[in-house]
């Protein structure tokens, strides 16, 4: 168990620090081979830095805002509370915000910049079918995305995506309007356009594979999340069954989008049911392993 | 003069180093005198909340007297031990022994069952069970991040000098989270 925490942990980083290299080598050759320069892969930088700082800042805001999530009252929700509180004590972390969805689809998430300003919402759905052991994993999962800081590995993979896509368009951008355009055409096709060419089908594929990063990330994340929940729980039974009972389930949340897909404890889209059939390139453009593969691993535990 | 200089480093940063870790350490002993302190405070939640529960089960099911008995004495006795002894530990035991044997009595009582402030009470003792368990795996979890702290190679070398001791952990005997049987 601890080992899994732990192999995660820097499986996840590694998969952090070989996204980050691919996208710096890939900006540096879109850079380059338009005649941007160091300069503009600072603005791209900084442009994706800031936006995607700043919804991280705001992240429960919006994630609660846009899921229309509604505060869990103490005395109506007791057992939702109480779960949470217990959670809280065996992981030493400060209780966070509690919210819920009026939806019948089972799901839940979690947001927030750091434990300090941490929010949980789960659907009324939820809270109804599924009984205390169960709930209490999906629950831990949910703390452990709070524990292990999900929501800024996320906006960091956003910001490295965004970065690259934004310098791509800054050069097709640039390159139209670049006056060199008709120079490169007197001189045949020198050194200059051939980089150019180098950085256009960077710009068409590298955006692509960085997704795939970013997918790969966010799944590597879940599996993270759900064995640092049992971890909390010391009882990989409870999220195990509720991993059954959720994919049992066909109702899908209302709310739910390709946008906060990543947040859910189960991703809220329909067409994930039928992923064990799906081709590995669906696979590696969902942000969730598929529930069977999650169960079987904590089978394993 | 350089090489004074680098002496002077040199010591600074082992200075800077000992700094520290000794806070680290520090932080450590009381993220584990708080862990200690946090069992309490569930444990007397439930001593809280037991009275409560006698009171509303009397009224239901007021000749299951023995059971009702079994819960107000597990819970004085519990009471009475010295704070973290083994004989708490075990008192607490049967406190939650006896717990269990009222709520799955309770089952045979339609009434009982149907009563808003019963079902409160329930979900308010399963849940202080819980959380005495998580405080008990959050006191075991934080001394053996301190034991291993002082025990690891750098620390080691002035862990005792400034004071710090390994802890022992909190141990329950049986299985607390198992199933009791249930005598009727």
């Amino acid at each position: 168990m601890y080992d899994q925490v732990g192999r995660n942990k820097r499986r996840s980083w590694l998969l952090v620090g070989t996204f980050f290299v691919f996208t710096a080598l890939c900006c540096v050759a879109i850079a380059y081979g338009f005649g941007l320069g160091s300069p503009g892969i600072g603005i791209a930088v900084a442009v994706a830095g800031v936006s995607a700082g700043m919804s991280w800042w705001k992240s429960d805001a919006i994630a609660l805002r846009v899921s229309r999530a509604e505060p869990a009252d103490p005395v109506v929700y007791a057992r939702y509370h109480n779960l949470v509180e217990g959670l809280c004590i065996a992981s030493g972390l400060p209780k966070p915000r509690l919210y819920v969805v009026h939806d019948e689809a089972p799901n839940a998430f979690a947001t927030g910049r750091n434990p300090q300003n941490a929010a949980i919402a789960v659907t009324s759905g939820l809270l109804e079918k599924l009984d205390r052991v169960e709930l209490e994993g999906v629950l831990a999962h949910e703390l452990a995305h709070v524990r292990n800081y999900d929501i800024a590995v996320q906006t960091l993979s956003v910001v490295m995506l965004g970065t690259l896509v934004l310098l791509g368009d800054l050069a097709l951008r640039f390159a139209w309007f670049s006056p060199n355009r008709r120079d490169s055409r007197d001189a045949g096709p020198g050194p200059q356009a051939i980089l150019a060419l180098f950085g256009l089908v960077v710009i068409i594929v590298g955006p692509l594979i960085a997704q795939l990063f970013h997918f790969a990330l966010s799944r590597r994340r879940e599996t993270l999340a759900d064995f640092s929940a049992v971890e909390m729980t010391r009882y990989p039974p409870g999220l195990i069954s509720a991993l059954e009972k959720l994919r049992a389930d066909t109702t899908v949340v209302r709310s739910g989008s390709r946008a906060t897909a990543h947040m859910w404890i189960e991703q809220p889209i329909d067409e994930h049911r039928e992923t064990s059939k799906l081709s590995w390139l669906n696979k590696a453009f969902n942000t969730h392993p598929p529930l069977e593969e999650r169960i079987a691993a904590l089978r394993e535990l | 003069m350089t090489v004074l200089l680098i002496v002077l480093g040199i010591v600074g940063v082992a200075l800077l180093y000992v700094v520290l870790t000794y806070n680290g350490l520090v932080r450590l002993r009381n993220r584990v005198e708080a862990a200690w302190a946090q069992i309490d405070v569930q444990l007397k939640r439930r001593y809280d909340l037991i009275p409560n529960l006698v009171e509303t089960v009397k009224a239901y099911a007021a000749h299951e007297q023995a059971t009702l008995q079994a819960v107000v004495e597990a819970r004085n006795r519990a009471m009475a031990a010295p704070t973290g002894s083994h004989e708490q530990a075990a008192a607490e035991n049967v406190v939650t022994g006896a717990l269990r044997q009222l709520f799955a009595l309770s089952e045979a009582y339609p009434d009982l069952k149907a009563n808003q402030g019963f079902l409160g009470l329930q979900e308010e003792l399963t849940a202080s069970e819980d959380k005495i368990a998580y405080a008990r795996q959050f006191f075991n979890d934080s001394v053996l991040r301190f034991n291993n702290k002082i025990e690891a190679f750098p620390a080691l070398l002035f862990a005792t000098a400034f004071g710090f001791v390994q802890r022992e952990f909190f141990e329950v005997d049986g299985d607390e989270r198992g199933p009791v049987a249930v005598r009727f």
